[in-house]
């Protein structure tokens, strides 16, 4: 048995492990990315469900910050980067043409590996950013009522009410990166991808975090990376393995329930990488 | 056995040649040092003498009348280079931006190319320029003409240390702001280049501490005036050609004066490199 006692009951403290939703909320098809000539991910093919977290696991390297930020086409932003296949959004492809990235991002949210607030502004500014430099969310009025809602949903409300006029830079790391999870909320996506939001953080934030997406889960499409596959089991109710094969180049090897995943795996890779064999 | 003293011998001759190197080095940087200590101890010597409140609040007196001062042409150096910094920063800013932003392309590199030339120009030769364009057709000298020749002037600073500044600002705040569906000008107007504020302010500030004691560029354009005068159409007071006029006459009186005005001038630039360190000190400790 290929499994951890730890991880199993981790897994059942997620909600709705057994039956997912069966709509599709983001379906990838055939996706292939390159940062110029060299090919990074190739043919990579899954259905995220709505209101469920995916987790994505795999060694460092094998493609998963770069699938990620095929699904809000920020990955275009990369000088020379360049993707092929289709992403639909509720049906939607993403990749067609005529379709604004700016309209695809304000509906696919991100945060990033490491906090990145605005450092020249205050910490409710940091909030409402996505809204306010848009020309939306102008008077004090509107941005305390959005800021504290977002703020209440990324669970750092409490510890920020009195100061939100510092600077966002004035707080600790883990709670940038939750004023982050709030700035992305704001905007009211309905998908919210993550990369590895808790890998640059001390064990108190990162378990608060991995609270958060499970809370977030009940409204949001969550994507999370992650090469920690007892957070995978604990936050998440769908894993993908990806893997670099021979030639560098990440693949998708397997998908599924992530009960299963890590309980049955049905190829021997995924075997070994959460048996820890290799990876 | 033998190795071992190999190894004695060449630990000591590095040791032996790092001491020598660094004592060279010491020795440079202490007689760079010396030099510009040197230089700014006689001109505070010479100067200080003239600096009183009469030398701070008159304009000059004719030949033969003891005392007068440059108060005029301190408020004409400021009111020139005042209208330089409006007329360069919004052009050098915007230019900065655009090159650090879409930089790669042969638009981007011969504007880089051009700037860099252009920093290379003696500032006579930008006088001269100021003059055939805004002096000549008019046959007017005027402190606007002066202004221009100084925004030449400043606009390769600008340019190159607002792109600089841009650049420095990492990608992952510029990438958060799109990944907020900002689109490219609200992250580059609102995000990225308030990012950068400090630094270009400081490339700013060692723009205006460069022109400010330009002699050349003013002789036929700005021209100078022994009167008070406020508007920039017409010839206004400098103060380097103020120096330059009393340090080239014959009087000694003058030449006193000359020294009070080089104090002067060298406090404030001074003054604005070390304001320069501070916007960039404070942005470091944010
Ligand atoms: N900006 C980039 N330019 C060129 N190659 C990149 C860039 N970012 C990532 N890569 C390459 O793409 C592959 C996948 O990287 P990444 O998606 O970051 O993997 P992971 O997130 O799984 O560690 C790696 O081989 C990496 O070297
Ligand atoms: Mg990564």
């Amino acid at each position: 048995m290929p499994i951890s006692a730890d991880v199993f009951t981790a897994t059942a403290r997620g909600k709705r492990s057994g039956e997912g939703p069966s709509k599709v909320q983001l379906s990838v098809r055939s996706l292939s990315a390159h940062y110029g000539k060299r090919l990074a991910i190739r043919n990579v093919s899954l259905d995220f469900k709505p209101r469920t977290v995916t987790a994505l696991i795999g060694p460092s390297g094998c493609g998963k910050t770069t699938l990620l930020r095929c699904l809000n086409r920020i990955h275009e932003v990369t000088r020379g980067a360049s993707v092929s296949g289709v992403v639909e959004l509720e049906g939607q492809d993403i990749y067609a043409p005529g379709v604004d990235p700016v309209a695809v991002r304000r509906r696919v949210g991100m945060v990033f590996q490491r906090p990145n607030p605005f450092p020249t502004m205050s910490i409710l500014d940091n909030v409402v950013a996505g809204l306010r430099l848009v020309g939306e969310c102008r008077s004090r009025g509107e941005k305390l009522e959005v800021a504290e809602r977002t703020l209440r949903l990324a669970a750092l409300w409490d510890e920020v009410k009195d100061k939100l006029d510092r600077s966002g830079l004035s707080l600790s790391g883990g709670q940038q990166q939750r004023l982050c999870i709030a700035r992305a909320l704001a905007t009211e996506p309905e998908v919210l991808l993550m990369d590895e939001p808790a890998s640059a953080l001390d064990p108190i934030s990162t378990a608060k975090i991995e609270d958060l997406m499970s809370t977030l889960a009940e409204r949001y499409t969550i994507i999370v990376v992650t090469h920690n596959m007892q957070q995978a089991a604990r936050v998440s109710q769908e894993t993908a393995f990806m893997l670099a094969g021979e030639d560098g180049v990440g693949e998708l090897v397997e998908f599924g329930p992530t009960t299963e995943l890590f309980t049955r795996p049905k190829d021997r890779r995924t075997e070994d990488y959460i048996t820890g064999r290799f990876g | 056995m033998a190795d071992v003293i190999a190894v004695r011998r060449t630990m000591q001759m590095r040791r032996v040649r790092s001491g020598v190197s660094v004592f060279l080095t010491a020795l440079c940087a202490g007689s760079a040092a010396a030099a510009l200590l040197l230089i700014l101890g006689y001109v505070v010597h010479a100067g200080i003498a003239s600096i009183g409140l009469p030398f701070l609040t008159q304009v000059p007196h004719p030949v033969g009348i003891p005392g007068g001062g440059v108060a005029n042409a301190i408020v004409g150096t400021g009111i020139t280079v005042a209208i330089s910094v409006v007329m360069a920063t919004p052009l050098g800013v915007l230019t900065g931006v655009y090159l650090a932003i879409y930089g790669r392309g042969a638009a981007a590199s011969s504007i880089r190319f051009l700037s860099d030339v252009l920093a290379g120009v003696p500032s006579i030769a930008i006088g001269l320029f100021a003059y055939v364009v805004l002096v000549a057709p008019f046959k007017h000298f005027s402190a606007i003409s002066g202004a221009f020749a100084f925004a030449v002037l400043m606009l390769p600073v600008i340019i190159r240390t607002t792109e600089e500044a841009i650049r420095s600002v990492p990608i992952a705040i510029r990438e958060g702001a799109l990944a907020l569906g900002l689109p490219i000008y609200a992250t580059t107007l609102r995000v990225v280049i308030p990012a950068a504020r400090a630094a270009i302010i400081t490339g700013l500030l060692l723009s205006i501490a460069r022109v400010t004691g330009e002699t050349a560029p003013l002789l036929f354009t700005a021209f100078g005036s022994q009167f008070w005068e406020f508007n920039p159409a017409n010839p206004m007071a400098q103060l380097p050609l103020q120096i330059f006029n009393y340090a080239i006459s014959p009087y000694p009186e003058w030449h006193q004066q000359a020294w009070g005005g080089a104090l002067i001038l060298i406090v404030v630039v001074l003054f604005l490199n070390i304001l320069a360190r501070a916007a960039l000190r404070s942005r470091a400790s944010r």
